[in-house]
């Protein structure tokens, strides 16, 4: 009876913990969006929301300001898409290397290495971006800046690849041997294998691993402020400097007069990126649970 | 008795790394026979069957010496085509393993693999297969669900029939009944004495009461070694060893 008493207590006390610890986080993550719509929405009395996404012109500390983020957003879109072309190939194609050709000891090697790239902080990156890569492409291709949306995809590219990698090669090793042994048992080569069999049901972990790339691509804020160039004009080629969201409020809110009209717009840019992974992830986990779905995995 | 060897087992050694899983097996499977693989648990059943397809070949440091004959050719020989070996000797697993596809997809993969476009001819293949199969009455109102939405029994059936479709000159079957209760495996013995009619098989079994029911000749394997291979009535009624009477009627293991 006494026993079954304290027995009782504890489980109250963990289940209260867990309970305050889960709460809290809810607590943060409803904190912060408060916040972003509370400093972010009254840019709107100022420039219409349509003026706003689709301005042409940033010019945030004229005297005749102008609140148009279009060539903003255009910077993260331009800078991520590049960062996708670089790092889907090669995080995806690092992955099915080490798992389908690399021998027992390279995978034992390769993956921890890759592993170990991801933890590089983005400001080594930049660093690298900026002294290294972006004189080269100057050279290679005679442009007169480095520092554009080129370099800045390789670099955001590049770093995501590790990510993107990992959690792709992951997806891979899940895909239980059987299916690979049936396909095999069935006359299959390798290739017919990993394509028909092995991707598909890998596919959910694959796009997981791209959206988490794609997502690291878009937050990140120190490599971009680098490396890109910083212009916040629509860039028309892909050797154009560019300004992406998160390099602006990085590098804009020591300057802006707290509850000014500037400040109030790069929280709405802030809003807007939120609103974008926001997206991001909902997409991801809608294909993963597909997938699962399909695998008869449950949901 | 004038029997057609269809395959051929000869001076078998296998190596897991350093540690021999087989050691020197030799075995004679004859054409249109059931034969039996039996022996304890670890007694290497598994690792013979995978052999005779080179599904081992995926094995990490393994190591293989003899050689495997089908039809006279060694299938270990150096100008074989893997893939080709495989789509010759089809295999059924212990676990039933469909993939996440529909049960129509299932049957017709292995068509598609092997190049086969002729959407006709598929549909009919895929039908045939899973009334070989003993399926088709119970899935041909739902082809297009998930194969994975079946129960155990009919997963194995359609791995089965999955089998069947690329036309196999053998069949091996690990345990194919070993996950299943007692309806879906007199189902799937039914059936193995069907098909012994057109293909030739090899079935790994622990379960002594099934091999001396559906088997032509036993093999008794022990710690690696082959004890005794023959008929099967004389392997269960007048075992030329021992060790072979002492398992079978269940002294030890
Ligand atoms: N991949 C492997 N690597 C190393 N050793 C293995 C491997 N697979 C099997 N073995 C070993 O080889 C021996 C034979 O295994 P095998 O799976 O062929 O036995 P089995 O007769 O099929 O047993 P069971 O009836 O339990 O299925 C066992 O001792 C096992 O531990
Ligand atoms: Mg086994």
């Amino acid at each position: 009876m006494k026993i079954k008493n304290v027995t009782k207590f504890k489980e109250n006390i963990y289940r209260g913990i867990f309970t305050i610890l889960a709460f809290a986080s809810l607590f943060f993550l409803l904190g912060i969006t408060v916040i972003l719509f509370k400093e972010g929405l009254p840019i709107f009395q100022k420039v219409s929301v349509f003026d706003f996404l689709f301005g042409r012109y940033w010019y945030p500390t004229h005297a005749d300001a102008e609140f148009g983020i279009l060539p903003i957003m255009l910077g993260s879109l331009w800078v991520t898409i590049g960062a996708l072309g670089v790092c889907v190939p090669l995080g995806v194609g690092s992955a099915l290397y080490i798992h389908e050709l690399a021998g027992y000891t390279q995978k034992s090697v390769l993956k921890p290495l890759i592993e170990i790239l991801a933890a590089i902080p983005s400001i080594v990156y930049g660093f690298f971006g900026m002294v290294i890569v972006a004189p080269f492409i100057q050279r290679t291709f005679h442009l007169s800046v480095g520092l554009n949306a080129f370099t800045g995809s390789l670099m955001l590219g590049i770093m995501a690849t590790p990510t993107v990698c990992s959690i792709a090669e992951d997806a891979l090793s899940f895909v239980p041997k059987s299916f690979r042994e049936a396909s095999y048992a069935l006359g299959a080569n390798r290739w017919q294998t990993l394509i028909n069999v092995i991707m598909p049901a890998a596919g959910s972990g694959i796009s997981t691993a791209i959206i988490l790339g794609m997502s690291r691509a878009i937050g990140e804020t120190m490599t971009v402020l680098m490396v890109c160039g910083g212009a916040a004009v629509i860039p028309h080629s892909f050797f154009q400097p560019v300004r992406p969201m998160t390099a602006t409020i990085a590098a804009e809110m020591g300057e802006a007069v707290m509850g000014g009209a500037h400040y109030h717009a790069l929280f709405a840019i802030g809003l807007i990126l939120f609103l974008f992974t926001l997206v991001f992830n909902i997409i991801a986990e809608i294909i993963s649970r597909r997938f699962r779905v399909k695998l008869g995995l449950g949901r | 008795m004038d029997e057609k060897v269809r395959m051929e087992i000869k001076n078998m050694n296998f190596y897991y790394g350093t540690k021999q899983a087989l050691c020197d097996i030799n075995i004679q499977v004859y054409r249109n026979r059931v034969t039996a693989i039996i022996g304890p648990s670890g007694c290497g059943k598994s690792t013979l069957i995978r052999l005779l397809n080179r599904m081992n070949d995926l094995i990490p440091h393994a190591r293989i010496e003899g050689e495997v004959l089908l039809d006279g050719h060694n299938i270990y020989g150096p100008d074989e085509d893997v893939v080709d070996v495989r789509r010759k000797i089809g295999m059924v697993f212990q676990k039933p393993n469909p993939f996440p596809k529909s049960i129509f997809e299932n049957v017709a993969y292995g068509l598609r693999v092997n190049g086969i476009k002729d959407r006709q001819y598929i549909r009919r293949k895929v039908e045939k297969s899973i009334k070989d199969a003993a399926l088709w009455g119970e899935v041909k109102d739902r082809l297009n669900d998930s194969a994975l939405a079946l129960s155990g029994g009919q997963q194995q059936r359609l791995c089965i029939a999955r089998a069947l479709a690329v036309e196999p000159e053998v069949l091996l079957m690990d345990e194919p009944a070993s996950a299943l209760d007692p309806t879906s495996t007199s189902k799937i013995e039914e059936l193995i004495q069907e098909l012994k009619k057109r293909y030739t098989i090899i079935i790994v079994t622990h379960n002594m009461q099934q091999a001396a029911r559906i088997s032509d000749y036993t093999a008794f394997l022990m710690l690696g070694q082959m004890v005794e291979y023959d008929l099967t009535p004389k392997i269960f009624t007048n075992p030329a060893k021992k060790v072979t009477e002492d398992y079978i009627t269940g002294r030890f293991g």
